[in-house]
């Protein structure tokens, strides 16, 4: 390209040229440069140029970043070997279906009773369009993707200390806090009280950006009326026929939405994490581990507990049992990198420097609790008309995550009914998982009150509880970000760490790929170095 | 402009800029209310506040939070690492040791001492280093709790 006129073209005539020659993962770097594209550092497709010549790697654990490296790995010409613990692949990248069982630390097992098609993910269950590399390997490895239903504005937000526990519609919070705040701002252009603040030549494009934004009428006020009631809904919808004239809502006055407090579920659907487009594997996020398995699943040892890694000038060595017999076992190879979770590698003998090892031991894992329950139909859709979508709640389940697929489907449904973090995770997980489920259809029912007659069954997941990771994700803090990040993912000797914890990605899955493919990367180099 | 007005316009310009400051770059889920909202909660104590603990003493605290890991006997759990069994531990010899973990955490272990009072830390400690086969009788007291903080 560098020798091309690029003065002379258009950024498009650049582009349309990129994508020509070079390729769609190309033309994605260069809109990248050109600032038009922000998104994940992933820069497409990996390429580990160079022979390797036949060197080895040992990659323990069999998670989304380990699965990543096997398979990039392997194609760069190393010899693979993955150490896993589970005896299935893919770590937080979990579904649980009907004839599914788990066991959590401390011995409750749990079977999944939840029919055919059904399922919930208790790890990550949303891809963002910008998580560029799951996207990129969901679309190599022929993994399906469909719309998640984020925000819907016909789910509920609610709070046990307001409109008397009631829940209200997500549509009637946000117009009417849209509105309220664009009619006051409007007031203040028009008593000049911002004069100051806004130019004459600003005055007249910021009162119609409010009217916009707030559905004000032509007076500026956001009242009862068709701009109102064409955000947050009729009273009567319009119709066909002689009965069909529409009657406008009246909205809730300023000081009952801010009293409620109902404005702050607002938020998170703004962010740039949950904004749409936003995706999921087609039949369970456990796609996605399932099509790496087909590519590399030969190459990982299940059932083994990994008890001490070291290296020295010629390579590295990891200590391993086997699960089921309690044999003990070695894998060797010229390098390692290490994709146990921190919480479970802070507990594990290895001679890695001080840098490293501080590090290692600087990052608490965040309590999380999700509760599946299926119910004889779907009471959401059939009775209110929410059609995927979450509802926010102040009660301890936190969210309510109905289907983003097979709408209208006559069979039992199954709700993420509980996604909760926070005190509430750490007492939730206190209980047995029967107890959790039977507390969550309690809750519940405060919001749906079907939830007592269409109650079929239910699982129970508390991260801290979860034998293979202790715990739901790494937490940094800004000072621990400071002091232990970059000693956490630089390459100690012949060890390089990589999962979500190594990225600004945390509790993501986009977060685990970069980490990896960013390891490998370094990896490769001192590789070839040697 | 009137003074309510500004004064209303202002606040509905902060509830905005606090719509913007709640939102974290985590996968985690908010509730509405915020840290103000609370439940009814249960016989223990649970499940009144997100962002504290509510159980009123030590022997609840241990049921409701640090049983979550440690296990309801305090005899900790083995997986692909391990909680360490409360149980007899000899670690908590020293009354500072324990509170020190629970307020600083410890490897994966998050610090619950913004979680919780200084009378909570020092009475949760008072219970494990008293239970469990434990028999430590020098207490620590909030004052100590607090001092560390």
């Amino acid at each position: 390209m560098t020798d091309k006129p690029v003065h002379s073209m258009s950024k498009r005539d650049l582009l349309g040229l990129v994508g020509a020659s070079a390729g769609a993962s190309a033309m994605y770097m260069m809109m990248n440069s050109l600032g038009q594209a922000r998104a994940s550092t992933f820069k497409g497709p990996v390429k580990l140029d160079g022979d390797a010549k036949g060197k080895s790697v040992l990659i323990l654990g069999a998670g989304l970043a380990g699965l990543v490296a096997a398979l990039e790995l392997t194609r760069a010409g190393y010899k693979v070997q993955v150490l896993e613990y589970q005896d299935r692949l893919g770590g937080r990248s979990w579904s649980l279906r009907g004839g599914d069982s788990f066991t959590e630390l401390g011995g409750a097992s749990q079977s999944c009773g939840f029919a055919s098609g059904n399922y919930i993910n208790p790890g990550p269950w949303r891809i963002p369009y910008h998580h560029h590399g799951v996207i990129h390997y969901c679309h190599e490895l022929g993994v399906g993707l469909e719309p998640f239903t984020q925000l819907n504005f016909n789910a509920y937000v609610h709070s046990t200390k307001a409109f008397g526990g009631k829940p209200q519609r997500y549509r009637h919070i946000q117009a009417d806090l849209y509105g309220h705040v664009g009619e006051l701002l409007a007031k203040a252009v028009n008593k000049n009280a911002l004069d100051d603040m806004v130019t004459k030549e600003d005055r007249e494009i910021l009162l119609q950006a409010l009217r916009g934004l707030g559905a004000l009428d032509k007076n500026y006020r956001y009242v009862a009326g068709e701009a109102s009631s064409d955000r947050r809904g009729w009273t009567k919808q319009p119709g066909g026929g002689l009965s069909a004239e529409p009657i406008p809502s009246d909205p809730m006055s300023l000081s009952t939405v801010l009293q409620s407090g109902l404005w702050r579920a607002i938020a998170s659907n703004l962010s740039f994490d949950h904004q749409y487009a936003i995706f999921q594997p087609v039949g369970g996020m456990d796609m996605i581990p399932k099509a790496f398995e087909r590519e590399v699943g030969n190459l990982v040892r299940r059932g083994s507990r990994v008890t001490a890694i070291r290296q020295d000038a010629k390579g590295v060595t990891a200590d391993y049992l086997d699960v089921k017999t309690g044999q003990k076992l070695q894998a060797k190879a010229d390098f390692c990198l290490c994709t146990i979770p921190l919480s479970i590698l802070a507990q594990i003998e290895m001679n890695v420097g001080a840098d490293m090892a501080n590090a290692i031991k600087a990052v608490p894992y965040r309590p999380s609790v999700k509760v599946g329950l299926e119910f004889k139909r779907r009471f959401w859709e059939q009775d209110e008309q929410i059609y995927g979508g979450i509802t926010s709640t102040d009660l301890p389940i936190a969210q309510i995550s109905y289907p983003s697929t097979s709408y209208g489907s006559q069979g039992p449904g199954v709700l993420l009914a509980a996604y909760s973090g926070g005190a509430f995770a750490y007492e939730y997980t206190t209980l047995t998982p029967e107890e959790r489920v039977a507390r969550t259809v309690e809750w519940g029912a405060q919001i749906h009150p079907q939830y007592k007659e269409e109650f079929m069954n239910g699982v129970a997941v508390g991260w801290h509880r979860v034998p293979w990771t202790q715990g739901c994700f790494g937490m940094w803090s800004e000072e621990s970000r400071a002091t232990h990040y970059k000693n956490l993912c630089a390459i100690d000797g012949r060890i390089a760490l990589a999962g979500e914890h190594a990225s600004y990605i945390g509790g993501w899955q986009e977060g685990a790929v970069t980490s990896s493919l960013d390891a490998i990367g370094r990896l490769h180099q001192r590789a070839l170095a040697i | 402009m009137t003074k309510t007005i500004l004064t209303l316009a202002l606040a509905a310009t902060a509830a905005l800029g606090a719509m913007t400051a709640a939102t974290a770059q985590d996968a985690a889920p908010r509730t509405p209310t915020g840290p103000a909202a609370s439940q009814a909660g249960d016989m223990d104590g649970a499940f009144i506040l997100n962002n504290r603990f509510s159980e009123p003493d030590g022997a609840k605290l241990y049921k409701r939070v640090c049983a979550s890991c440690h296990m309801p006997n305090g005899e900790g759990a083995k997986g692909a690492g391990f909680y360490p069994a409360l149980a007899k531990n000899p670690n908590l010899a020293a009354g500072g040791y324990p509170m020190l973990v629970i307020m600083k955490g410890m490897n994966g272990m998050p610090p619950l001492g913004e979680m919780m009072t200084d009378k909570q830390v020092a009475d949760v400690v008072n219970y494990v280093r008293t239970h469990f086969g434990n028999s430590y009788k020098d207490a620590v007291t909030a004052e100590e709790v607090k001092m560390m903080r």
